[in-house]
């Protein structure tokens, strides 16, 4: 494939589909901010803070959110390391 | 009893204004008793697009500050019967808006009409708080474009949990999206959101989907509601989303280039 060839290729990218995808990432966050308590934002910089310390990662690393399982809540933390290299 | 119907977005210039007077002149037309509500303080635009700016002598604003009644206030649209306009006041004070004074001219037009339409102002601040509060309906009006969808989910959130219905425990606030200025040759060529991607992701209830049309800017120039123009794309979309809203059947006929295709596919 030319460079012309790739240059054209990306150019017809379905941006739609990206616009599908980033949107699903941010909205899911959004909820699951929203529908917590007032404190997860602050809670989740705090918590990022703290990983800071010890482990080099990326602003998005700390994901947080609280599920309702019956009558009890349940807070879920996921942390995403950075791949050994 | 009045239903109250917000028109809302979050985002600005989504087509919020152009969804109010086509709602208000489509339930009008069909034989409902309906006022149509400026909320945007400040930055009144309804009165142009409805064609009365020059009719307009007292605002919302002077009705709550008891300087005008609500007779005085309603402006009679002259080309349909049973539709009333009250427009907003250019006031800068962004406070001139009360919630005490806010529900009770909802109450007073609540007593002789049978819909209450409120043309939110764009943003999440108090003016758009103010106009989704007392909603029993929500049309949120969303454009096939990131930054909008996001904002319309952040709307959703807050009539979830911001409005009268959430704080009372009531039913909640019935959701309807409309999809305007939509291009589905551009969605066609992979450009644009779908309105199935839309929904997906929104998951509301689709009420109606207007295309990107000459015919609001026409309209909004001479001062018709373009869903008083039958022969246009815009206005024909819009009278499918009053009927659709009042209850009846139609199916989409503008989601493709040669009409009728997914337009069947969506009828259900
Ligand atoms: N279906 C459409 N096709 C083409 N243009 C449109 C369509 N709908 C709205 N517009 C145009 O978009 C602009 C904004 O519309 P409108 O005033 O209804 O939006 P709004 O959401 O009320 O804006 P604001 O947030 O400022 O109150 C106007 O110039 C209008 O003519
Ligand atoms: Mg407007």
């Amino acid at each position: 494939m030319g460079f012309l060839d790739y240059f054209r290729s990306q150019q017809k990218k379905r941006t739609a589909s990206m616009a599908k995808d980033r949107l699903q990432v941010i909205v899911a966050r959004e909820r699951s901010h929203r529908d917590g308590p007032d404190y997860l934002p602050a809670l989740q910089s705090d918590i990022l803070e703290v990983i800071r310390r010890y482990i080099e990662v990326e602003d998005d690393a700390v994901r947080i959110q609280v599920e309702r399982e019956g009558d009890c809540e349940v807070l879920e933390l996921n942390v995403t390391l950075p791949e050994e290299s | 009893m009045a239903r109250i119907v917000v028109v809302t977005s979050g985002k600005g210039g989504v087509g919020k204004t152009t969804t109010s007077a086509a709602l208000a002149a489509g339930l009008a037309k069909a034989g409902y008793k309906t006022v149509v509500v400026d909320f945007d303080v400040g930055l009144r635009n309804l009165d142009l697009i409805m064609g009365c700016e020059r009719r307009v002598v007292y605002d919302f604003v002077n009705v709550i500050n008891g300087e005008a009644n609500l007779n005085q206030a309603l402006i009679r649209d002259k080309r349909v019967e049973g539709l009333e306009i009250l427009p907003a006041s250019q006031t800068r004070d962004k406070d001139a808006l009360t919630f005490e004074g806010v529900q009770s001219v909802l109450e007073g037009l609540a007593e002789n009409h049978d819909y209450i339409i409120c043309d939110s102002p764009a943003g999440i601040e108090r003016g758009a708080h103010l106009a989704m509060y007392f909603a029993d309906d929500a049309i949120v009006v969303t454009n096939p474009e990131v930054s909008s969808v996001r904002d319309s989910d952040r709307v959703l959130g807050l009539l979830a949990s911001k409005t009268r219905r959430a704080e009372q425990g009531d039913a909640p606030v019935a959701e309807h999206l409309v999809v305007t200025r939509y291009a589905p040759s551009r969605v066609g060529k992979g450009e644009m959101l779908s309105v199935e991607d839309i929904c997906e992701i929104l998951s509301i209830e689709l009420l109606g989907v207007v295309p990107e049309s000459n015919a609001v800017l026409n309209a909004s120039n001479a001062g018709v509601p373009v869903i008083l123009e039958d022969g246009t794309d815009a206005g024909q979309a819009y009278d499918d989303l009053v009927a659709r809203y009042l209850g009846e059947a139609r199916p989409q006929r503008f989601l493709n280039e040669k009409k009728g295709l997914l337009g069947r596919i969506f009828k259900g």
